[in-house]
């Protein structure tokens, strides 16, 4: 039993093994990081990146190189819950500008910040996010929400200062 | 007959579109039983074929015809693969998401087809990341769906034929939409792009022969099979068949992902799109995601929507994500923002692209905080020609073409903003 990783983990990565040939568990570095970030609230520590390692039987460096060049693991701590506001060309043009700079405003950070409290990290978000006919957008803790206002976006921000 | 949302789309506005039943009502997976059950007839060369003559093109944005790319699958008894790029992501650019989310189940069924062309008995349908559950869910039910219906698996129907799909979840990498850098991906390794040749017909995943198609090429094969290629080619012209989605956002009334018969006039295109946005006129238009080369509006206001026109007029179909520009727009921040995301996304293993990609962003950066130089229009355009060309994979030219169009039909712009300190012309 693995003492770093819970059970739900490992569960979650016996699935991505399921998906790839004998040998080549290598493929299922990127799903078992993301469960391993989901299990630790947000963002990869060594010890946790160190033990996707050795239940997948890669070498450390594989992993690292995988959690260090994808955008969305976090490799330093950040705030629980992560938004991520679009501001690529199609939300650009619908006004994300405004909507990043109230939100950067509202939480007191700049993008790429989490809140002092642990509860909030604002992503710097640079990659489209593939929502363009609904710009501007964000995505809250992996979900999309569209047709952004300032309205919308404090409800959604209100929604998660009461969770801290 | 109506000429909008046709083929992959024509079931979007049907509730519950994604599930089994559904899909199964609207004559759905009838393609891929009937191929099983008549081998003899329906051959593998008999799909390439039939693709080959819808004239289906690559929707992922280069545009190569999709039955040719099948027919270099070498025929031999090695494991090949069949991959889906469902890794959305290029600025302007989300139909594949909505054929995730309404109509997962044309995904499977064309894979399911398209491994039978080209003799692969595994598929893997790599999903970007950051759709995890906006539509990610959708496609994997789907999946477990057909599995559950006996039509995916092992000796399906008792036919002999195999065929095992597993969906994939990348992790936030804009290069992993290269299909050699998405091989590589899928391997769990950094995405960076493949030397070629060889290609991946020849040296794919896992080092086997490989085909990877765009989510909505793979998508329109059932539709195109169904109904014959000659009902699939007839909605395009002779050299641009069939239909696209396009993706219309920026300036106009209705954005939307809209499945239109290609070679549609442009003004009918910002018609159904319900127009420019609070009455005002059109600036520009970047054709087919942020990677084509920007067009102003008295140039694109004559084209039609199809490979040819656009190419004619020095841009591209791409993926037929039209970003709409208004009066009003600077086009100097615009250009910034797109750079911003090249530098942002360069993988970093050509040094052109990597270096070049940095520079190009600085020095729009101090043009508009008023710090830009009279010489740093050409030296833009130096950086851009260096970049171009000389990497291993199209993402330096994707970052090249926007500078160099940009400055080609704004020049003027610029030159105003460096001269009056970053005050932008438009404003």
């Amino acid at each position: 039993m693995n003492e770093v990783l819970t059970s739900e983990t490992i569960k979650e990565i016996d699935h991505w093994l399921g998906k790839f040939p004998t040998g080549k568990q290598r493929s299922a570095i990127i799903g078992s990081l993301h469960a391993a970030q989901h299990q630790n609230h947000g963002f990869l520590t060594s010890e946790l990146m160190d033990a996707v390692a050795d239940y997948l039987d890669v070498p450390k460096i594989q992993v690292y190189e995988v959690a260090s060049f994808y955008s969305m693991f976090q490799t330093k701590e950040v705030g629980k819950h992560e938004i991520s506001i679009c501001t690529n060309i199609s939300c650009m043009l619908r006004g994300s500008d405004e909507i990043l700079s109230h939100v950067e405003e509202r939480l007191g950070i700049n993008v790429g910040e989490s809140t002092p409290d642990g509860n909030i990290f604002l992503k710097k978000e640079e990659e489209c996010l593939a929502a363009c006919t609904g710009a501007p957008m964000m995505m809250v803790d992996h979900v999309y929400i569209e047709d952004l206002d300032i309205k919308k976006v404090d409800e959604v921000i209100d929604n998660l200062v009461s969770k801290s | 007959m109506s000429k909008y949302n046709q083929v992959i789309y024509s079931n979007i506005n049907e509730s519950d579109s994604w599930t089994l039943d559904e899909y199964i009502k609207q004559g759905g997976y009838r393609v891929w039983k009937d191929i099983l059950a008549n081998q003899t007839n329906k051959s593998p060369d008999w799909v390439i074929e039939e693709v080959k003559k819808s004239g289906l093109r690559g929707r992922g944005g280069a545009g190569f015809p999709t039955g040719l790319k099948w027919s270099f699958m070498p025929k031999n008894d090695d494991q090949k693969y069949i991959v889906c790029n469902s890794d959305e992501s290029e600025p302007g650019t989300c139909h594949d998401r909505d054929i995730l989310k309404y109509n997962p189940h044309a995904l499977v069924e064309g894979m399911a087809i398209a491994g039978y062309a080209i003799g692969a008995t595994v598929g893997y349908n790599y999903v970007r990341g950051e759709f995890m559950l906006e539509c990610y869910p959708r496609i994997e039910t789907a999946v477990k769906e057909a599995y559950d219906a006996g039509l995916l698996g092992t000796n399906i129907f008792k036919s002999g034929i195999d065929f095992d799909l597993h969906n994939f979840l990348g992790a936030g990498a804009y290069i992993c939409g290269e299909e050699t850098g998405l091989l590589e991906s899928l391997e769990g390794k950094q995405g960076k792009p493949r030397f070629k040749p060889p290609f991946p017909a020849n040296f794919g995943l896992y080092g086997k022969p490989t085909t990877v198609n765009n989510t909505q090429t793979l998508a329109s094969i059932p539709k195109i099979l169904e109904n014959g290629p000659k009902w699939y080619a007839d909605f395009g012209t002779d050299k641009s068949p069939g239909t696209l989605i396009f993706s219309i956002s920026g300036h106009v009334n209705k954005p939307g992902n809209y499945e239109l018969p290609l070679g549609i006039s442009f003004q009918e295109v910002i018609d159904i799109a319900g127009g420019i946005l609070d009455g005002k006129k059109l600036k520009a238009v970047i054709p087919g995601g942020s990677s084509t080369k920007v067009l102003p509006a008295d140039v694109i206001k004559n084209c039609t929507m199809d490979y040819e026109s656009l190419q004619d007029v020095d841009s591209a179909l791409g993926t037929g994500a039209m970003v709409v520009i208004s009066e009003g727009t600077c086009m100097v921040d615009l250009l910034k923002r797109i750079s911003r995301f090249y530098y942002a996304e360069s993988c970093g293993q050509c040094t052109p692209c990597r270096e070049g990609t940095g520079w190009l962003y600085r020095i729009l950066d101090r043009i508009t905080n008023g710090q830009g130089k009279e010489s740093d229009l050409a030296l833009l355009v130096d950086v851009a020609g260096r970049i171009e060309g000389n990497t291993i994979c199209a993402f330096g030219d994707a970052s090249a073409w926007p500078v160099q169009s940009f400055l080609k039909h704004y020049h003027h712009e610029f030159e105003y903003m460096i001269k009056n300190n970053g005050k932008p012309m438009a404003a």
